[in-house]
């Protein structure tokens, strides 16, 4: 790579390079070891190369045509870039930019696409799909009937079933041709296995051809009501009746038995006229109806006023309270006449390198009311709700959230404070400051030009701090009033989770939409917010 | 001259990228010709990771019999459920999963799982299994475990199993203890460990008939429900304290290892680390605060076959055939100490004395409901119980729980 850059800065001045100055550059190669360098980029090339080849090659065999015509694209742009000699900056920039794509544009453009979707329990696949799964379902065995055994025998590429019945009667069928009695050419422990005019199907062509015997139904009689024989596993048949029948033309689905017709009225499953549908059903594109349903819900009417309130409070004292904390011990350990500075500063980052999610099942723990850490030690057997009262639940949040947050700040301020100049304090001493006034009107400007930034990015973070409140309360205490299973610590991420993934319900169209609602509400605040630190620069 | 130099650097460059794309070629088709091989496809079965070794011995045996490969992935059990529901309908999704009844509904919703046909088999199996393997008349799961909750009890605390609630508790104290009982409860409740005691009140959740469990016939409410919501509230907070919401999982287990309580309403998944612990446990039935039985849910677990599935009938006759044997339901015991489904190897299997004492619990169990609308029941029910045992107002709070169970069921 060296060697690239530096021809590009040799070609790069503005006048044609004359021979000395070829020679120059060659000279200039040699001596920066450019072969190696180009050896590391062509192996590294090529195992990009490889790897690309090879999921062009699963690609074609699973016939995804689109994703391969992206990924070879994207790997001919990449050898390109790195072995053209006039792309020097898009060589810094393409890794970034394929992560990038991948792991968040992909990610944010799938949501929103889902966001308008009913994608969720009961419309989980292809209308195709539900319909075979809703006849599969609608089969039912002939109550009292017999095993049949059977065989699959085929003539000229049609599929037909030779049936045994418990007298040893035998008789054969396709699905055209209804069950007719036959006379066995071979016949093994009482079962008939072969027949003449047909070849018969060992289990290995059976298995070859699975999709075949499953759609077989070779009717019993000529009455379609006597049902049909299927074979779900090549050896025996049972007698099937169905209780719903699909019209593919006028795509409708009607039940036998009561004689309902439901139809497919673009709502993503078969609908009565009565408005009950039948599931499965299929997933469709709904428009805004997801956006829609997110605020017009009467369910969440009440709770989402106080839910919403709490989400800004927890957010925004989450942020005040780990960055005061984390300030505060910056300066206490930034002091110069605190001895072991060090070991201290290495305390203050351990809840900072425990996974949060350990940390706040632990804290769950230690504070259960009667047999909780706290309670029992440190407050000798008092009871005190930290998590089963409203009030007590959101203090208990916080103070955990702030155990898990100081750390960040405490590292930022200390690095924000060690780039402040010492000039500042001894001017603003000679000049008869109090250390108060220093830090008032001095340090804390200069500070807030390089931490105002992370602030606000921390309030972004905490606004969706799923893991603190799943892990710790899971919301609760439940709010028994709601008509939805919410509780006093949800915010509105963990609201959102629990309206739309409750109990055997997984809506991910409403989730996806939801989560584009609260995206929206914080890139607002943080797009205010950032404007309004652009003044703190001036200061500088 | 340099541009010689050039153009052979970038030949080069060529046979690098060529040598090493052709390697990924190589890999490729090594990797087809594998599937090739083997004459009648590929099984993909998701197993839960425990249970992968139990089912490796039936896979061989089939892959020898029929030719059919056999591929067991190890899933972990709690995103099994969400994956299948997911890749199904994307054609990635495995031909048959291992799961749990109470999965049919959902399942059955999303049109993701197909039917089974056990044809005469099914009456080798113990009739609970065959009740939780049928969805709306349809037999979905090939069962190969019944599991319930039962008590444990530490025999040396205690040396007679407990005739009735009130008896238990009157034992344990004797024996010197301050929380001779122990369930597992949590801030939100946890009704699967008291539905035995609501159903001695003869509360069922839901009415059943002919098909399984009647989603219209919500029987929370009834007046059994209500003598239970007020023994309940007698039992908690303001009452004698045997259920508290502060005792979870992990605080009841170690009272019982600690032997600071003589029983323990609890699960077989439990047994093991209480037998490690050096305990004499001995398992009962579920005392009855009534005089009527009081039955546990039974949950079965069991295998489904994909709707997508391109194997239909080899799954078919993987499942029905070769796990519906003894020698691997056996197999799969071993692995989960759980009671077999299949008759013949739950007898085998109760020579073992904890087993036999769960699989007479088991007798009196009755299949989780596996419909939707239990989905709403559950929103409810724990918190309610919790709130009762909580000392809120028991017959207010049972009255709210079935109408808002009831309103959220008519809302679907």
């Amino acid at each position: 790579m060296s060697t690239t850059i530096d021809e590009d800065v040799a070609t790069g001045s503005a006048t044609p390079p004359t021979k000395r100055q070829k020679r120059a550059a060659r000279i200039a190669d040699a001596a920066s070891g450019g072969i190696r360098s180009i050896l590391v980029k062509l192996l590294l090339l090529g195992i990009v190369d490889a790897i690309a080849v090879y999921a062009i090659l699963v690609l074609a065999l699973s016939q995804d045509w689109l994703v391969l015509a992206i990924v070879a694209g994207v790997t001919v742009l990449v050898n390109w870039i790195y072995f053209s000699r006039r792309t020097l900056p898009a060589k810094y920039l393409t890794p970034g930019v394929i992560f990038l794509v991948l792991f968040q544009v992909f990610v944010l453009v799938y949501t929103g696409y889902i966001a308008f979707t009913n994608y969720g329990t009961g419309h989980n696949g292809s209308k195709e799909q539900a319909v075979s799964s809703l006849m599969a379902a609608s089969l039912e065995r002939v109550p009292d009937s017999p095993t049949y055994r059977v065989t699959v025998v085929d003539q000229l590429g049609t599929l037909g079933l030779l049936v045994t019945d418990p007298n040893g009667d035998a008789s054969l069928g396709t699905t055209e041709q209804p069950l007719q009695p036959v006379d066995p050419s071979e016949v093994d422990g009482g079962k008939a296995v072969a027949v003449d005019g047909w070849t018969t199907l060992q289990f290995s062509d059976v298995i070859a051809r699975t999709n075949e015997i499953t759609e077989l139904a070779v009717p019993f009689s000529d009455d379609p009501n006597d049902g049909a024989i299927r074979t779900p596993d090549g050896s025996s048949g049972y007698l099937y009746t169905s209780n719903l029948e699909y019209d593919e033309a006028a795509g409708t689905m009607t039940d036998l038995s009561t004689g309902t017709v439901y139809s497919d009225i673009g709502t993503g499953a078969f609908t009565a006229e009565d408005g009950s549908e039948i599931l499965p059903g299929w997933q469709i594109t709904v428009g805004f109806d997801n956006f829609v349903r997110a605020v017009t819900d009467t369910r969440l009417a009440g709770p989402l006023v106080y839910v919403t309130l709490w989400t800004f409070a927890f957010a925004l004292i989450s942020v005040a309270t780990t960055f005061f904390l984390g300030l505060f011990l910056a300066i206490v350990f930034n002091d110069m006449r605190m001895k072991g500075r060090r070991y201290y500063r290495v305390a203050m980052i351990i809840p900072y390198a425990i996974p949060s999610f350990l940390s706040a099942l632990v804290w769950a723990g230690m504070m259960n009311e009667s047999f909780g850490f706290i309670n029992q030690v440190i407050f000798g057997g008092a009871s005190i709700p930290w998590l089963t009262d409203p009030w007590m639940a959101k203090l208990s949040v916080i103070i955990v959230n702030l155990w898990l947050g100081f750390p960040y700040m405490f590292l930022i301020c200390t690095g924000a404070l060690q780039s402040i100049p010492d000039d500042v304090n001894e001017a603003s001493s000679i000049d008869g400051a109090s250390a108060w006034q220093t830090f008032r009107h001095i340090k804390l400007p200069l500070l807030l030009v390089s931490v105002a930034p992370l602030l606000i990015a921390s309030f972004a973070f905490n606004f969706n701090n799923f893991n603190v409140i799943y892990m710790l309360t899971n919301g609760g205490p439940r709010d028994t009033g709601a008509p939805i299973p919410v509780g006093f610590t949800d915010i509105l991420i963990s609201m959102v989770y629990k309206v739309a993934f409750t109990g055997q319900n997984r809506d991910y169209g409403l989730a996806a939409a939801y989560s584009i609602i609260i995206f929206i509400v914080v890139a607002v605040i943080s797009i205010i917010a950032f404007r309004r630190t652009k003044s703190l620069e001036e200061i500088n | 001259m340099r541009v010689n130099k050039k153009s052979l650097l970038a030949a080069g460059a060529v046979a690098v990228v060529a040598t090493l794309g052709l390697a990924g070629c190589a890999g490729g088709d090594s990797g087809e010709g594998d599937n090739g091989a083997s004459a009648g496809g590929t099984l993909t079965v998701w197993v839960d990771a425990e249970r992968v070794d139990a089912l490796k011995g039936a896979a061989e045996a089939y892959t020898e019999e029929t030719g059919v490969e056999v591929d067991l992935v190890g899933k972990d059990n709690a995103t099994i459920k969400d994956d299948f529901i997911q890749q199904v309908p994307t054609g990635e999704g495995p031909d048959i999963t291992m799961g749990a009844h109470d999965w049919l509904g959902e399942l059955s919703t999303n049109g993701v799982v197909a039917p089974l046909e056990l044809g005469d088999s099914a009456a080798d199996y113990l009739p609970v299994a065959i009740d939780a393997a049928t969805y709306e008349g349809t037999v979905y799961m090939l069962p190969y475990a019944v599991e319930n909750i039962a008590v444990l009890r530490n025999a040396d605390l205690v040396a007679e199993a407990a005739t009735s609630f009130d008896d238990m508790i009157a034992k344990g104290e004797a024996a010197g203890l301050d929380q001779p009982f122990v369930v597992e409860q949590g801030a939100e409740g946890n009704p699967y460990h008291l539905y035995p005691f609501q159903t001695a009140f003869g509360a069922p959740v839901f009415g059943s008939g002919a098909e399984g469990y009647d989603p219209t016939d919500l029987q929370l409410g009834n007046e059994g429900g209500m003598e239970f919501a007020n023994w309940l509230a007698g039992q908690g907070k303001n009452g004698t304290g045997v259920f508290n919401t502060d005792i979870d999982g992990d605080i009841a287990k170690q009272s019982f290892l600690d032997g600071t309580a003589a029983f323990w309403l609890t699960g077989p998944w439990n047994v093991g680390s209480a037998i490690d612990a050096g305990l004499n446990v001995a398992i009962d039935t579920v005392p009855s605060p009534t005089g009527d039985a009081a039955s546990p849910f039974a949950g079965v677990k069991g295998f489904f076959v994909s709707s997508e599935s391109e194997n239909k009938v080899a799954a078919n006759d993987f499942l029905v055939n070769y796990i519906g044997t003894e020698d691997v339901q056996l197999e799969l015991f071993e692995a989960g100490n759980i009671l077999p489904a299949l008759s013949a190897a739950a007898e085998s299997a109760s020579s073992d004395p904890i087993i036999e004492g769960f699989a007479a619990v088991g007798q009196e169990a009755v299949p989780m409901p596996a419909i939707p609308a239990m989905g709403s029941v559950w929103q409810y029910w724990g918190i309610a119980e919790a709130s009762i045992i909580n000392g809120e107002d028991p017959t207010a709070t049972w009255e709210k729980l079935a109408a808002d169970v009831q309103a959220a069921i008519d809302a679907k």
